[in-house]
């Protein structure tokens, strides 16, 4: 470290915003998770379709062998539905995947144990939302961005929740 | 490598950190001749925009020299000298097909933490927090630019580093508050701020036709150089009712189009400003939108509003009711900055528009932390402070 500039009110001021900062990302998906639970049951959410649109032709995914690896990994080692269709207008093709038996994949029910679970990376969703990304990027891109390495050079305690978050984000979200 | 990092609110150190290397094959590696500061890393210091983590690398304007590239880079080679637009887009997916490339669907790499906040995540930034993909700055000997065929751009050999840095963002982010605000030949334009962005908006306005355009601001220098880089008229928002002196400036009709380039730590005189503080610090709202609301107060009727200034989260007392029975159109961007690099380095090296003016300090990346506080202070004149690492 070479330089600093610091005052005590500062140092204060950033502890908050850090804390504030640092459980954004984890705090949003507690308080997505409960606020769609007032309004929708836990059976329909774990069987919702998940989908991401493709700037591609339906053809690219619906030949033989035309599914991207990341959702032919995903039917191998889990019970999933996919579904292939047009996007209106000139979106490309709408890519759907989810859990064939919801309850019996793990998907969490009720507001606690589902918020405990998108945390701990235990929500099978979570799995269908990345491969869904991945297999978009690597259609429209040919590759799958990696984030910057390492992520921080310091740790910290409110870099972990930021850190917690960072893991989880490829999984969740509003997909 | 040597590089600045964000520690915590207002605290900025310069450290050694590992060199970026090549993690995608379209990646490149830019040694970086030439980073400047920006207005809205004011609030990443400020601890405003969520999703910081200490030893994050700031900076996201820049240009420099490619010093590496992965197999499938096509565009560009070792040796070229480019400036790199502030978002990383993919450049294939339906947004970046649309022109739209901040909004790319390919290069954020934490998108629930932004759909969390927003609903749909942006794409990628350099060096502005985990929510934008947790990207390293600038602000540092070397930095990684993914996707770099359509992120980077090369520098025609007569525009020099000081002017050219600006394509990276502050002019692209302007020019878009001027095109994508559908500034038209006679329009009156008023724009909100006077730094960099706020000149370059103002100075789009007027190559787009604008017959009279008039940038609000309270810093003498800055004012200054609105008038005579971009021929604008000026207000001081300190000095005189900014409502009534547009009116009376328009003929009573207000702007047709006006840009707010001023972002969530507005300042204002009167209670307005202490109301807004008290709130923001308790964080009771994220974002002090002063000037939006006086813009959406001062625009024509069924005029345009475009918010180019930065904001995190969410405001109070937002003028709803105006905006809705007064018909205006209101939009906001992150820069499409890949969309207008290549004509504004081609003005730029026309001299149809001016940005090396900005550059009213060139330190190196040692003396980062004084610059960020001369900036934010605005002490010694300072418009935008650059380094050269």
């Amino acid at each position: 470290m070479k330089r600093m500039i610091k005052t005590g009110a500062d140092k204060a001021a950033g502890l908050a915003s850090n804390l504030a900062s640092g459980a954004a990302g984890a705090a949003g998906a507690a308080w997505d998770t409960a606020r769609h639970r007032m309004v929708g049951d836990d059976q329909a959410a774990a069987a919702r379709w998940l989908v991401v649109t493709i700037a591609c032709p339906p053809e690219r995914l619906t030949r033989p062998a035309g599914l991207p690896e990341p959702i032919e990994r995903l039917q191998r080692e889990a019970e999933v539905e996919v579904r292939v269709q047009p996007a209106p207008g000139d979106r490309g093709t709408e890519l759907g995947v989810r859990l064939s038996r919801p309850r019996a994949d793990g998907a969490p029910t009720g507001i606690p144990s589902n918020i405990a679970a998108r945390l701990s990376g235990n929500d099978p969703r979570q799995r269908l939302r990345t491969a869904l990304r991945d297999a978009k990027s690597l259609i429209e891109t040919g590759e799958v961005l990696r984030p910057d390495t390492p992520p921080t050079t310091r740790p910290t305690i409110t870099g972990k929740v930021m850190e917690l978050a960072t893991k989880r984000a490829g999984g969740e979200g509003r997909l | 490598m040597k590089a600045v990092t964000w520690q915590g609110t207002n605290h900025l150190t310069v450290e050694n950190v590992p060199d970026p290397r090549i993690l995608n094959e379209q990646d490149a590696i830019v040694k970086v001749g030439l980073t400047a500061t920006c207005g809205s890393d004011l609030h990443l210091l400020g601890g405003y925009v969520p999703a910081m983590r200490a030893g994050d690398v700031i900076g996201h304007e820049f240009l420099g020299e490619i010093v590496e590239v992965g197999p499938r880079v096509r565009e560009h080679k070792v040796g070229d000298r480019v400036v790199v637009t502030s978002f990383i887009s993919c450049g294939r997916c339906w947004y970046c097909q649309h022109d739209e490339w901040s909004l790319c669907d390919n290069s954020n790499t934490n998108p629930g933490i932004a759909q969390a906040m927003w609903g749909y995540e942006t794409g990628g930034v350099f060096g502005y927090s985990h929510a934008m993909g947790g990207f390293k700055g600038s602000h540092a000997e070397y930095v990684r630019v993914p996707f770099a065929d359509y992120g980077a751009f090369k520098v025609p050999d007569d525009v020099d580093d000081q002017s050219a840095v600006f394509a990276s963002d502050a002019a692209p982010t302007g020019w878009m508050g001027a095109d994508l605000g559908g500034v038209s030949p006679g329009d009156v334009v008023a724009v909100w701020g006077a730094g960099g962005v706020g000149q370059m908006a103002a100075r789009a306005a007027a190559l787009l036709g604008a017959e009279q355009v008039i940038v609000i601001d309270r810093i003498p220098e800055r004012l200054e150089q609105a008038r005579r880089y971009a021929s604008a008229e000026t207000i001081d928002y300190t000095a005189t009712d900014v409502g009534a002196e547009l009116r009376e400036r328009t003929g009573g009709r207000g702007p047709d189009v006006c840009i707010e380039a001023v972002g969530l730590e507005a300042h204002s005189p009167g209670p307005e400003y202490a109301y807004d503080q008290v709130k923001q610090q308790l964080r009771m709202h994220s974002d002090r939108p002063t000037a939006v609301r006086e813009a959406i107060m001062a625009c024509r009727k069924g005029g345009s509003v475009f918010i180019l200034g930065v904001f995190g989260g969410v405001v109070d007392k937002f003028p709803l009711g105006a905006l809705m029975n007064k018909g205006l159109t209101v939009r906001g961007a992150q820069q499409h900055g890949q969309r207008y690099a290549p004509m504004l380095l081609d003005r730029i090296a026309k001299g149809e528009l001016d940005t090396r003016h900005l550059v009213t300090h060139e330190l190196p990346l040692d003396q980062a932390p004084e610059a960020y506080q001369m900036f934010k202070n605005k002490d010694d004149g300072c418009v935008r402070a650059v380094f050269r690492p």
